[in-house]
């Protein structure tokens, strides 16, 4: 039975199950975006003291419902897609075990339900963290399991399809380098989900009062090794991305394939020790334990994201040159296709994680340099250049590329999505960099009111620190546009944008299969290996890629200095031992 | 266009790897060791450490030391809650509860306490401002942190840790004194 199509645009050939899987994943992940931007905005407009929007109770109960949708639900559900793209599509496979993969997908769904009802009926306002012994409904944590649960059956799906696309010898060599890059992204994920379900099933039975004491120390310790390793699969998941997105747009390869899968082999063993980032500062965990897993083993981790920031650029640029943009160092990136925003949401997507989010991660990662920051706004800052611009706007830039090709649908309204990834960067970078600033005087985060009103004792934050969550608060405005932007392209896409096929009805963009006509292939045909290079552009010693090598020594002078001015400042305060 | 296809070299392992690759990559590892040692380097060597002392404790057998303290050293009181002044060096008790820091101390400038800080009922966050130092507060744990002020003035201890609706109202001082 003929169960796959071929795209007439891109040549890829789509498993009819994994397609439709794509297509609800990706259609629920954007659900879960709008609900964390709407939510987003009125936590923005409450930290801007002077609009102070929200009640104390409405904004805790608003944030709770921002960081999970954001954090977890929006980006573990696109995650799904990308998973069963990188196996079936790419692989030209048949996806593995259909059945399942939609089990998976309806506990995730009931899940993602079945928390928002708890944050929305009030009792459960208690952060994305949730720490003990602060209690939430138990349902809360239920919904938290269970598409934990859905998630995980989705990893083995994606595991099963490369062993079946193995078997069947759809493919010739090596999996591709995108394909490799989501298997990382998978085993990190089955981690994540194993510390989940050792942390909130405990807390779950706590809550409906069969366990009687869970210890609030190794909560944190547990739940962050969810906590931080969800970040984690979305790091391997949105380089992965990156790479796809200079695969299609500019034909690049990579610069070496060894080079770029041992980077991603260095996050499997290192990345997920990161958890620790958040027990610096903690009581009765030891200094030699702090140092080892916050610096990913001698930061084997960060090595691994530099060496990504170099490849990928540096592959892109290489194919640029190949095709003739060879002038001075820059021309093959200002040639680029800046009006197309695959390619913006991409580039924007890189440099901000690299610069902001990369290098306040591993300052504020530090052992010592921790105790000036914890908790301060300059965290939220710093996840928001790694989550929200690094995954969340390389996501977007992937789903640009994916309407056409998997909905069969032209972009409603191109001029905004254009526009897009230049209002959401410039939104976040605002946003971002000012709440950094904010954060250094020490304005905390998950605080409802700068003037702690109605406290017994008082104290007044500098002027600064108000006029920069006022730029921040313009920022966020700025960034919830951007994202509504994103919403409007994507859902006008598929109900008015211009159908591709003719056989593609209203409902075929729903995660309902094509009409059964576009399904005419038995069997794609192999996957074959890239073809060999005329000439061997690697590795005959010179440098291929010039510009980018520029931009990554910048990148390295930022780092340099803004690491030692932040030991500069932690030694200006009281000596602490 | 291989970044989505099989690799264009069946043993791609062995095709050598380009010279810009190889340098990024002894940088990065360099900086990499850099960062690693700062961290040791600055236990021996800085002054900014957290001393790791902690016990495990009930929330009773620390308000008890607490109130203890309190009643040896009490020197006054603001907005209802004592101010004390111990003596330099001491071990002093300050605790964290819905939504109090307690109680409010007097230190000398430039000399050492031994801060113990532990919380009565959910994780509290210990924000010293203006100087901007951070510590997480856990319920069932006395940590300990030596603490020496090196510049007078007032100081307020914020709540950074999410600890419910009155959470923004969670303020403490400490006042350091010239001596």
């Amino acid at each position: 039975m003929a169960q796959f199509r071929v795209c007439p645009d891109s040549g890829f050939y789509f498993d009819k199950s994994a397609e439709s899987l794509m297509k609800a994943n990706a259609v629920a992940g954007a659900v879960c975006l709008l609900i964390a931007g709407i939510l987003a905005l009125g936590v923005i407009l409450t930290r801007w003291q002077e609009v102070h929007l929200l009640p104390a109770d409405l904004f805790y109960q608003v944030l709770t419902g921002h960081g999970i949708n954001a954090l977890i639900f929006w980006i573990i559900f696109f995650e799904m897609a990308i998973l069963y793209f990188a196996s079936s599509t790419l692989l030209r496979t048949r996806l593995a075990a259909p059945k399942w993969a939609w089990a998976g997908f309806a506990l995730m769904i009931v899940g993602a339900v079945m928390n928002n009802v708890a944050v929305l009926q009030g009792n459960s306002s208690v952060m994305m963290t949730s720490y003990a012994p602060m209690q939430a409904a138990p349902h809360f944590y239920l919904g938290l399991i269970l598409f934990a649960v859905g998630a995980l059956v989705g990893c083995f799906v994606f595991l099963g399809t490369l062993v079946i696309a193995k078997d069947n010898r759809t493919y010739e060599g090596s999996v591709p380098l995108v394909t490799f890059g989501a298997l990382t992204a998978c085993i990190i994920a089955i981690f994540t989900i194993a510390s989940g379900a050792i942390i909130l099933v405990p807390t779950f039975l706590w809550s409906i009062g069969y366990i009687n004491h869970i210890d609030a120390e190794m909560y944190r310790v547990i739940w962050w090794a969810m906590g931080h390793s969800s970040q984690q699969i979305n790091v391997a998941a949105h380089v992965s991305v990156w790479y796809l997105i200079v695969g299609i747009l500019f034909g690049a390869r990579p610069m070496s394939e060894k080079v770029s899968r041992s980077a991603f082999l260095l996050y499997i063993l290192f990345l997920q020790l990161a958890s620790a980032h958040h027990i610096l500062v903690d009581p009765g965990i030891s200094s030699e334990w702090k140092i080892f897993n916050t610096s990913y083993a001698m930061y084997l981790a960060v090595l691994a994201s530099m060496i990504h920031g170099l490849t990928v650029p540096g592959s892109m640029e290489v194919a640029q040159r190949a095709k003739g943009y060879t002038k001075g160092l820059f021309e093959w990136l200002r040639k680029a296709p800046w009006g197309n925003p695959v390619f913006s949401g991409f580039f924007f997507s890189l440099i901000i994680f690299g610069f902001i989010g990369g290098i306040t991660g591993v300052v504020m990662g530090t052992e010592q340099i921790n105790l000036i920051i914890h908790n301060t706004i300059y965290v939220p800052a710093h996840f928001h250049a790694t989550v929200a611009v690094g995954t969340t706007l390389a996501f977007m830039a992937l789903t640009y590329l994916l309407i056409p090709v998997l909905f069969r649908r032209a972009l409603f309204l191109p001029w905004v999505a254009k526009m897009q990834p230049y209002v959401f960067s410039a939104g976040m970078t605002l946003m971002i960099l000012f709440m950094l600033g904010a954060g250094t005087l020490g304005v905390s985060r998950r605080h409802w009111d700068m003037d702690f009103t109605g406290a017994a004792l008082s104290f007044e934050y500098p002027g600064t620190a108000y006029t920069m969550m006022a730029v921040a608060g313009i920022g966020g405005v700025l960034s919830v546009l951007g994202g509504a932007m994103y919403l409007v392209v994507t859902v006008g896409s598929l109900l008015f944008g211009k159908k591709l096929d003719e056989a593609a009805g209203l409902l075929q963009s729903f995660g309902v299969p094509m009409a059964s006509g576009s399904y005419n292939v038995e069997q794609p045909e192999r996957l074959m290996m890239a073809p060999k290079l005329a000439v061997e552009e690697h590795g005959n010693g010179g440098f291929e890629a010039p510009g980018t090598f520029i931009l990554a020594m910048t990148l390295l002078v930022c780092f340099v200095v803004y690491y030692f001015i932040n030991w500069d400042y932690l030694a200006s305060v009281w000596p602490l031992s | 266009m291989s970044s989505f296809l099989p690799p264009s070299e069946r043993i791609w392992w062995k095709v050598p790897v380009g010279k810009e690759e190889i340098v990024w990559i002894g940088i990065a590892l360099i900086w990499s060791l850099i960062m690693f040692f700062m961290m040791p380097y600055w236990h021996i060597y800085g002054k900014q450490n957290l001393s790791n002392e902690a016990y495990q404790i009930t929330a009773p057998q620390f308000q008890a030391k607490v109130d203890a303290m309190v009643e040896k050293y009490k020197v006054g009181e603001e907005a209802g809650i004592p101010i004390v002044r111990p003596p330099a060096g001491s071990d002093i008790y300050m605790l964290g509860r819905l939504w109090q820091w307690y109680p409010i101390f007097e230190l000398e400038k430039d000399q050492s306490y031994r801060v113990h800080l532990s919380s009565m009922d959910w994780q509290h966050g210990f924000s010293l401002q203006p100087v901007n130092i951070n510590l997480q507060i856990v319920p069932g744990y006395d940590m300990v942190v030596t603490m020496t002020p090196d510049q007078a003035g007032e100081y307020t201890v914020i709540c950074n840790e999410y600890c419910g609706i009155g959470h923004h109202t969670m303020l403490g001082k400490i006042y350091v004194k010239e001596n």
